[in-house]
């Protein structure tokens, strides 16, 4: 399928095999469509804690931050991940369908400070590596040893020949790592860990079990869990603002939001049964529709079917339904993740 | 593309095949359930239901999509495959055998006459 200009697979062979292979040994996932933002310069960690919601300025130098970036609404523009390489430099690997609206955004606020914003996207490849078998995988091809490299850190090493920057993040819930690397290089590095990955049990896997899999670990996905219209505070993701830091876009809106609480709020939720609730669907409550399904499959682990929804917050502790075919399906509201995960 | 030539086709992608001179068995084809991908629920008519060719009679939903079933033919439900309902992903594994959907009576022999051959069958799904 084309996603936001890439030809992108949406499953090798099967996306319930796939998304079992990740989470018995491991999956090797193609995301070299998100996009690489460098910031550098004195200025850098001062800029991108005024532009996103999450602290970036004080982080030590390998260290990695999930972060929304608002407007001044608290509406998201994107939601990113922010490496501190060095002292002065940046990496922000960002959503393939917002790359240019992220650049742009980033440029027009980027005048009062001393730092350079530079769009790498075309340089860069970037291979996710995940599953309890990752690390020793990744391990094998590596030069350096990696067990330093602790949760949300990177660090520079070669695998399989290439010089990557290794990261001790996922989008799956399980152990692994995202290798960023020179994007006419990806295709080797992809060879060898396919190679070596044989041993481990390795899957080929496409954004359909990329799709179940952060789903199913309850990570929120742009355009459905967080988007233009659904703010961080909306979206359960309190913890990425951080209210105490110098001012930052969207500070005011937000602060409003989570002192007077919102009119809507995300959920997760199951069902006990195996039909799908799909994105879209509308949420009813006593006959009435409250909310919309923002996101929904089959959890292949639980057997049942699993989503998220956008719900009134006054109805939050009522009992809420979809109408599938005819048929009334009860909607369980549940805590994420909704299989144990094993960070690390 | 595995399409079996003692089997009668639609062109919604339902099998056929007659079992003696008034039964038959109904299924989805190898074509549907590799469009469909991972298939994880399966909704059947119960026994005794009458089928009016053309008109739905259930659902097979996979991670990618919920599609409509279409009767073949017209004619009454005997059985409904338990096995398929409750493992679905038989249908993706063995769609012509393990993965049967419906034994019916078929109630006109000279509604047959209408379906595709496995030749036009095969020709229909390349083009």
């Amino acid at each position: 399928m084309d996603f936001a200009g890439w030809e992108m697979p949406v499953q090798y062979k099967s996306i319930l095999e796939e998304h079992r292979a990740v989470r018995t040994s491991v999956g090797l996932f193609d995301v070299s469509h998100m996009g690489e933002i460098v910031v550098r310069g004195p200025d850098a960690g001062r800029f991108l804690d005024h532009l996103v919601t999450n602290e970036i300025a004080k982080i030590a130098i390998g260290r990695v931050v999930y972060s929304p970036m608002c407007r001044e609404d608290g509406g998201v523009v994107d939601d990113l991940l922010v490496s501190r390489r060095s002292e002065q430099d940046y990496l922000v690997c960002v959503n393939a369908s917002n790359v240019e609206r992220d650049y742009a955004w980033m440029r027009s606020r980027a005048d009062d400070f001393d730092c350079a914003v530079d769009d790498q996207s075309d340089r860069w490849g970037l291979l996710a590596v995940q599953g309890p078998n990752a690390p020793a995988l990744v391990q094998e091809l590596a030069d350096r040893p990696l067990d330093g490299v602790r949760y949300y850190h990177c660090a520079e090493a070669v695998v399989g020949g290439v010089p990557c920057l290794v990261s001790r993040t996922g989008y799956t819930g399980e152990p692994g790592y995202e290798l960023f690397c020179p994007a006419d290089e990806t295709e080797a590095l992809a060879v060898a860990l396919e190679k070596a990955g044989a041993a481990h049990g390795l899957a080929l896997c496409g954004l359909g079990a990329r799709d179940s899999l952060r789903l199913e670990a309850g990570f929120s996905l742009y355009g459905h869990e967080i988007s233009e219209t659904i703010s961080p505070i909306q979206a359960g993701l309190e913890w990425t603002v951080k209210f105490a830091k110098p001012a930052f876009v969207g500070r005011e809106a937000l602060l409003e939001q989570k002192t007077n609480g919102t009119a809507r709020r995300v959920v997760f939720f199951k069902t006990g049964d195996r039909r799908i609730v799909r994105a879209g669907t509308p949420v009813l409550c006593a006959g009435s529709v409250v909310g919309e399904v923002l996101s929904g499959t089959l959890s292949p682990m639980l057997g049942e079917a699993m989503g998220s929804a956008l719900i009134d917050t006054a109805r939050l502790s009522d009992p809420l339904s979809v109408d599938l075919r005819g048929q009334p399906v009860a909607l369980c509201t549940t805590k994420p993740p909704f299989v144990p995960l094993r960070k690390s | 593309m595995n399409i079996p030539s003692d089997l009668l086709y639609t062109r919604e992608h339902e099998w056929l095949k007659v079992i003696d001179d008034d039964t038959a068995l109904i299924g989805i084809t190898d074509y549907a359930q590799n469009s469909l991908g991972d298939i994880t629920f399966v909704e059947l008519p119960k026994a005794g239901r009458v089928l009016k060719s053309g008109a739905t009679f259930g659902v097979v939903e996979s991670v990618k999509a919920a599609s409509d079933l279409y009767a073949p033919v017209d004619a009454v439900v005997l059985e409904c495959n338990e096995t398929a309902i409750g493992a679905p992903d038989s249908l993706n594994r063995d769609p012509y055998e393990s993965g049967w959907l419906l034994r019916v009576k078929l109630a006109d022999k000279g509604q047959l006459s209408v379906l595709l051959s496995p030749v036009d069958y095969a020709a229909h799904t390349a083009g």
